[in-house]
Formats: C-alpha cells, structure tokens, sequence
C-alpha cells in the first residue's frame, strides 16, 4: 500500500478522503490538522456563534469514523516543511513522515490588513473553532464590538456577535456590504436590514489603527474618527496558504496552480480547496471543494479522465431572517438586467440575462427561488422561454409541486453535488427517512446547509416515514430552539420579555412567543424577572379561567379534595351572592363556580378566603386524592396526607404545561395516580412514584421513575422530576410528550440517579422559586394597576372641540 | 392634541373622554362602555387605538387579546384583528371586520368618537 499523507484536516481535505475512499483501498493514510479538533464544518461557525449550533453539533467526521478508515489522525501538529527529493513532511512536533503521494489541503487564512495594533488583546480572527469559542467568552452585554469587513463572515460575525448580547459596529473599507456578492442597491437593503436589526453599520471607512494600551480600547479610521471597542474581529479576506506549496516547489501565484485534473507541478504531489489556484480562481466557497475533490480523489487513484472546470460562484448569507443570496457574474457587459424592488418588504432581485441565458442573479429580502437560479446557471440553460417569469416562477398548486418540477438531474445540495434524482434513490434504496440518514446516506446538506428546506421537502414528498427532526423554534418572532434560548437568555441575564424580543427577535413578538417567554424567564430566575402582564394570556393577568362570553371560572384550591363544612358554605353563598349560573364539581376533586365577571373577582376571593387553585393556568393544578389508610380498608398508605402535603409543596408554581397529580393508597388506584403527570401509588412498605402519565387528549400509562420506602422520599423524587421537567421541557409539552420524548431511563439518570450536586442544584433551584411564590389570588386586594380586573368608565359626555 | 390613530372629527360623531393614559398598562387593552357599546381601548406606547370589544367570531373580548405589533389577538379562539383598521388578519379567509373609532389624547386624557 503506498503511504498518501494529507496536509490539513478541514473539510476540502476530508471531502477529497471521502471521496478516494470510494475507490479501491491503495493508500495508507495519515492526516495533519493543526487544530486539536477532528473535522468540522467551518461554514457552521457562525451557527454556532449565533447560538444556533452547539460545537459538537458542526463536526463531519467523528474520530469513530477515522478509525473506522484506518486514518492516522495527528491532530494538533503543523507541517512546516516539505522534502520533495526526500519525499517527506516534517511536522512541529519534530516528526518526520515520509510519504509516496502528498496531498496538500492547506485552506486559507484571515488576511490581516496593514492596521496597527492588530497584536492587543482583543483582535481576532474568526477562522477556527477556538476562534469562536474565545469570541463567545468574550461576549456580553458589556462587550462593544467592531467587525472589520462586510463581507459574508463579517456580516455572520456581527450577528453572531449581538446574538451573544455585545453592542456591534461592522466597519466597511467599500462604499456597499458584500460588494462582491452585491451590486449597489442590493448592498442599500442589506444595510438597511442590518442596521434594522440593531447593528451599526459604518461604509467606506478605512481602519488606520487599533488604539489600547495592551487590551483593545478604540478603532480608529484613517479620517481621524473612531469607535470605542473592546473585542475587534478582523474578517476582511481571505488569503491561501501557500507556505508549504513553496517549500515544496510547487507552482505558485496566489494559490497552489492546478490543472483541470488537480494536479500540480509535482507528479507526486496533489493540492485541494482554498489553497489552489485554478483557471486563475482561487475559490473560498465550499461547493468548489466538493468538486475538486471529486476529480482529485479520480486522479489520485489512477482513474483519470474526470475533468474538473470550475464551478458556478454563489453565495447565501447565512443569517437567520436576513435572506441574501448572489450567484454568477451579474455584472457581466452586455446582459440585460431584469430588477424587481419592494422597499416596504425590504426585497430586492435582479437577473442578469446574457444570449438567452442566465448570466447571474441577485436576491435579497426573499431567496426562496434560489435553486432554481442556481439550476439555471450550472445546466446553462436557455430560458428564452421563461423571460416573463424569471423574478417570480409560476404559481404552482400546492407547495410541494416545487421540488415535484425539478428535473432528477437537478442540483439539490450544490455544496457536495447532490441530484435530486440521488436523493430520490437513497430514499428508496436505501429507507432514507430523516436529515440525518439523508446526510449520513448522501452527504447532502452537511455543507452550508442552505439546502436543508429543499431536502426535507424532497422527504416530505418521497419517504414513506418522513420524520421532521428540525428543531422548533419558538416562533417566526424568535427563531431559537427553546432550549438554546434558555441558555441565552440565563447567559445573557435578560429579565424581561420585551428585552429579549428586541435582543433576539423582532421587537414585537406575539400571543405564542410572548406567554412562552414569560415562563422560560419566572423559570430560570425562579421567580426573580420582571414581570410583564402585556406578555402573559387574559388567564394569567386575571388569575381565572376565561369562558367562551367573556365570563371568568373561579376554582379555589381544595388541598386533596379535602374540604369542610365551612369552606362549603362560604362557596354556597359566593355563588348565591354573585348569582353564579353554574357550580360544579370537577374531575380534580375541586368546585368550579363559572360566569364570574372580571370585575367580581377580586371580591369573589374576598369572599372564599381561600386560595387560588390555578385551574386556569399552566402551573401546578391539583393533588387528587383516595381516602386511603385513613378510612378505606385496602389503603396500605395515608394517600391523602402524602396528597395534601404534595399539593402544599407545588402550589403556586408554574410549569411548562399543567401539571396534575394525585396518590393512591393502593395499587387500585382510585385517584388515577397511572394516568397523571406525578403520581404516587401506595404499596405494602413504600411508594411507587411514577411520572408522564395522561388521560386528557393523549392517554398513557405513567412511567415508573423510582419505588421508594418513605413519602419523604417519595415527595423529593417528585421534586427532582418536577424541577427538571421544568427546566427541560419546552413551553406547552406535558409531561407525557416530555418524558416520551427522552425516555425514562435518560428522564432517572437526570434526576434521581444523577450526581449529588446536580440533585442539589435542582432542589436549589426548587426551593428558591418556591421561597418567592405565592398566592396569586391577593392580587385582588392589590392590584398590579388600577384596571387590572376594573373596566375603563366614561368621564363624561362632555363634546370636545 | 396628539398620539390618536385619526383625530379628524367626523360631524355625526362626539368625543367622549374614557379615561388617563396611565390606566391601561402599555401593549394591553382595557374594556369601556359607552352607552349599548362596548369598546375596546389599547395602549400601543406611542399610540392609542379603540375598536368595538367584540370578536366578529364568537364575540371574544378583544379587550382580553395579546397584543402583537398594531393587532390584537382574540382569547377565545386566536383570531387575529389590526386594530387600526379593524381588518381579520387571520384567519385570512374571514371577510369580517371590526368596528374602529378615532381616538386622541389631551394632557394624558384619552377621548374616543363614537356616533351620536
């Protein structure tokens, strides 16, 4: 086997493995990467800056996978040097390794414009992981950002920055963002949307120097003016690294020169990605490395006739809620221009057409029809024909006929090449049913992403067992994934519902993301937030159940069913006063008095004198209960003391969704513990606590979480699951969605068989919310503001001028 | 004067004052009745907009409703109404709209103009 040594372990190196792989084995390999990671997707940092992505989330190849190849993966070594004569590589660890084929994936790096200061501390770069693992340490409300570049990675940069909370200036050398990707018009509504997102924008500005005296203080621009700043990020290019090519003498210009078939100066010595030149091109797009590595990976085994001869340029900016797309040459002399523009909307397209065909395309504002551009510009095709439709395609029926039109031959994922007509097959074939199988099976999407809707709609369309695995984000208002946002939202200490929609979503927010935000803050500040009622449902800014006239439900808490003659008349006569029109017995042991104005409320209370039962919110309901050992001659436990103490211990706090519970003496289960949220089931010598039950619109069986000997024991079993569910679930999920969805086994490692500190931590956390709750019916005697169950009354009749 | 969604006086419409500012929180609603009407006035911030306190769907308190943005979202059942026009912004099916009324604000005091 002869010894083929890759230089680089980022993704053109490991793609073009990938692909060699596919051929006979002839090569021992060893791979060098200078980072200390395996291979990951760099076009994902900035997902993972912008919180969207956890790191472990971007890697493409584990080390399971280098193993399972046999690679030899010497992670966190340099080669500095090349023996072409000797055919050898010397790494900075001192090793040397010699080898029969080379391949050199150097990649590229930042370029550093001549700025002074560039060395303070505080100025980086955003190439690497650890790059973007420092720039979010480093990140915070106190943080005063400025990008260096407006480019696609200083623009992803600075969102992913003011995602982290930082205060963000983009600094632009050009008169127009992205102004290779966009003419001058497209460049005005990025600008626009950017500085709508709360991102100052500053154009035609030249860095001079970075002022501080050993940390990062102020940048300051070549007309004298500046910025304060405390993080810089320099994103203004990229350069090959050509080093070693040299080293090597090989043929440099700005990249490693290849020819059509990938090779270089050197017969032995190959060159893939950023770090080549070819055609005059060097490429720092991800599409073109798939490719190369193709014909390289054809070449390299001896299957030479695979031609590679350039690819189609085009780029997404990968912002959430910021769709700029740019493919082609739409600057080219002699094309006609076909614009379309609503500034209310924020949309800009324009086409360019050359000789019946597509020259290049813009799109900002609504890149919902790239694909078929980019379908467009690599088949070449002559759209003569479609010269009426080409800003906006035909109105198609249904959603899916969009990917039903495509031709099989069709580009789905340009990044790795991927047909439809391959997708088509691997569903078939091969039971593709989810993204991930679909990455695993094809590759497609693991590049940047842009055509992960394409492909779930090709699953949605084809697999028999289409499963949607994309994370729901809360809404389009706040598009994070509940539980990124709640680490957001704990890192960042926001407090305030408003706050977060103006940080992370659109400064409005709506009857979904709002109630959803009002709890995930009570939650993670166990009660200490601010409150904001505006944000909250009618339900929960009057503390009743809101009827279908207008009329409020009044359900006051009956710890355990258990009541008393004069808690009975005080109810008899609330309803006789207030001319209730309906008392009634609910299925939680309780009694509900329905048709309450908004404005009795406060005196209905009054007159109970008891407290708030929550029937109306998602919070703590009810703890129901049997008789148990007090009377009934099966009960082998006292399950209405247990359920009395239960209620006593989670009234007044809120859930994800309502929380019902009840204890039985006995396995005969008279209360329903089996079907509810919490329930413990009394046996000879213990409890069984069991979680995740239902028997509302899902019914299922509760799960047993632990049996345990005492109520103490089994009350703080119950405590660490209602704690963790909580903490964990998202917004609306029931416990029975909840502990489906992780399993009990992961569901019992979390709570009661998890580690001492982290049982301390959710019973911390318990307690404190718990030390801060409380009734929420005294609001009626002092009201957050004076109309808060009041209505507004006339003044007068008075005709004003 | 100031802050009203329309303040031209229509001639077969009075002004009638229905309370301060500072009753209705911002971004939240609060019900009046005038006469056999029932109005709904909302805290924008910036502006203030009144509508009939009635869901054209099953007759919701829009008073009761989530603000988003210029709209109000119906408690009973989501509808969705723009509360300076009054247009069902969903469902988008509906051809429903709901009353609105002009409403301008003097020293903190807000007046609304209903018909005579």
């Amino acid at each position: 086997m002869r010894r083929l040594v890759v230089v680089g372990n980022g993704m053109a190196g490991m793609a073009c493995v990938e692909q060699i792989l596919k051929y006979q084995p002839q090569f021992r390999i060893t791979v060098f990467g200078d980072e200390t990671h395996v291979n990951y997707n760099r076009v994902m940092l900035s997902s993972v800056l912008a919180g969207e992505k956890a790191a472990d989330e971007i890697v493409i190849n584990t080390e399971e996978w280098y193993r399972r190849n046999e690679i030899d993966l010497r992670v966190g070594v340099r080669v500095i040097d090349v023996d072409p004569r000797a055919k050898t590589v010397t790494g900075d660890d001192g090793s040397v390794t010699p080898y029969d084929t080379l391949l050199l994936a150097t990649g590229s790096s930042a370029w550093m414009p001549p700025i002074e200061g560039l060395d303070k501390d505080g100025v980086f770069a955003f190439r690497t992981l650890d790059d973007t693992r420092e720039l979010i340490r480093r990140s915070g409300p106190e943080t005063e950002a400025v990008v260096i570049g407006g480019g696609l990675l200083g623009l992803e940069a600075a969102r992913g920055l003011q995602v982290q909370g930082c205060k963000v200036t983009v600094v632009h050398l050009m008169a127009t963002l992205m102004e290779r990707q966009l003419d001058k018009d497209g460049g005005q509504h990025l600008v626009k949307t950017m500085e709508g997102m709360g991102i100052r924008v500053l154009l035609g500005r030249s860095t001079k120097a970075i002022r501080g005296k050993k940390r990062v203080e102020r940048v300051e621009f070549a007309d004298g003016e500046g910025v304060d700043a405390n993080l810089v990020v320099v994103a203004a290019g990229i350069r090959p690294n050509v080093e070693l090519g040299k080293k090597a003498g090989l043929t440099v210009k700005r990249g490693i020169v290849v020819n059509d078939q990938m090779e270089t100066s050197d017969p032995d010595i190959f060159a893939v990605g950023e770090c080549v030149e070819h055609r005059g091109i060097c490429y720092g797009l991800v599409a073109p490395l798939y490719e190369q590595g193709k014909v390289l990976a054809a070449t390299i085994t001896g299957n030479r006739g695979a031609e590679y001869t350039g690819t189609v340029q085009a780029a997404k900016l990968k912002i959430m809620g910021v769709d700029v797309f740019s493919a082609g040459n739409w600057d080219v002399s002699g094309a006609d221009q076909i614009k379309y523009e609503d500034s209310g909307r924020g949309v800009y397209k324009k086409v360019a057409v050359k000789d019946g065909k597509l020259a290049g395309v813009i799109l900002v504002g609504d890149t919902s029809d790239s694909h078929r551009y980019m379908d467009w510009l690599r088949t070449d095709a002559d759209i003569g024909d479609k010269r009426g439709q080409l800003l906006f395609p035909p109105p198609s029926a249904d959603a899916g006929l969009d990917v039903a039109e495509m031709s099989d031959s069709a580009t789905v994922c340009g990044c790795v090449g991927v047909t439809k007509g391959t997708i088509i097959a691997a569903i078939h074939e091969r039971g593709v049913n989810t993204i991930s199988q679909l990455k695993e099976s094809t590759r497609a999407c693991t590049g940047c992403g842009s055509c992960t809707g394409l492909c779930q709609d090709l699953l949605r369309a084809v697999a028999p067992d289409f499963e949607d695995e994309k994370k729901k984000v809360i809404c389009a208002c706040v598009p994070f994934a509940e539980d990124r946002l709640r680490e957001i939202l704990r890192s960042q200490k926001l407090k305030s519902v408003q706050e977060v929609l103006e940080i992370y979503g659109n400064g409005i927010g709506c009857e979904i993301c709002k109630p959803a935000l009002s709890y995930m803050l009570d939650m993670l500040w166990c009660g200490d937030h601010d409150e904001d009622r505006s944000a909250r449902f009618i339900n929960d800014r009057v503390h009743a159940n809101i009827q279908k006239d207008g009329t409020f439900s009044v359900v006051p808490r009956i710890r355990g069913g258990v009541t008393s003659p004069d808690e009975l008349r005080r109810i008899a006569d609330v309803a006789d006063k207030y001319r209730v029109p309906m008392v009634k017995i609910t299925g939680s042991q309780r009694i509900d008095l329905l048709g309450i104005k908004k404005a009795d409320l406060p005196k209905v209370w009054a007159d109970l004198g008891m407290p708030s039962g929550q029937a109306y919110t998602k919070g703590v309901r009810m703890v129901k209960t049997c008789v148990g050992t007090e009377f009934c001659r099966f009960g082998t436990q006292d399950s209405t003391g247990a359920g009395i103490e239960m209620e006593r211990k989670f009234e007044q706090l809120y859930t994800p969704h309502k929380v019902k519970m009840a204890t039985v003496g006995c396995p005969r289960n008279c209360a329903e513990a089996t079907v509810k949220d919490i329930g413990l089931i009394g046996i000879e010598g213990g409890w069984q606590v069991v979680v995740g039950g239902a028997a509302g619109k899902s019914v299922r069986k509760a799960d047993l979480l632990t049996t345990v000997e005492t109520t103490e024991q089994a009350l703080e079993a119950s405590e660490l699951f209602f704690q963790y569910y909580r903490e964990n679930a998202n917004y609306l999920e029931r416990t029975y969605d909840f502990v489906e969805r992780l399993g009990i086994e992961k569901v019992r490692k979390d709570t009661i068989y998890a580690p001492d500190a982290v049982r301390a931590g959710l019973r911390d956390r318990f307690a404190k919310s718990k030390s801060r709750a409380h009734d929420a019916w005294l609001e009626g005697q002092a009201p957050t503001d004076p109309t808060q169950f009041a209505p507004l009354q006339v003044l007068d009749h008075k005709v004003l001028a | 004067m100031s802050e009203g969604t329309r303040s031209v006086r229509q001639p077969d419409h009075h002004w009638i004052r229905v309370g301060t500012c500072d009753q209705i929180p911002p971004r939240q609603g609060r019900a009046v009745a005038i006469g056999d009407r029932e109005l709904a006035i909302f805290n924008l911030g910036d502006r203030f907009f009144a509508t009939d306190n009635r869901c054209p769907h099953k007759g919701g308190p829009l008073c009761d409703g989530i603000v988003t943005g210029v709209s109000a979202v119906c408690p009973l059942h989501a509808w969705k109404i723009n509360l300076a026009d009054g247009r069902v912004e969903r469902p988008q099916s509906a051809e429903h709209c709901v009353a609105t009324y002009a409403v301008r604000v003097d020293d903190g005091v807000i007046a609304v103009s209903v018909p005579l």
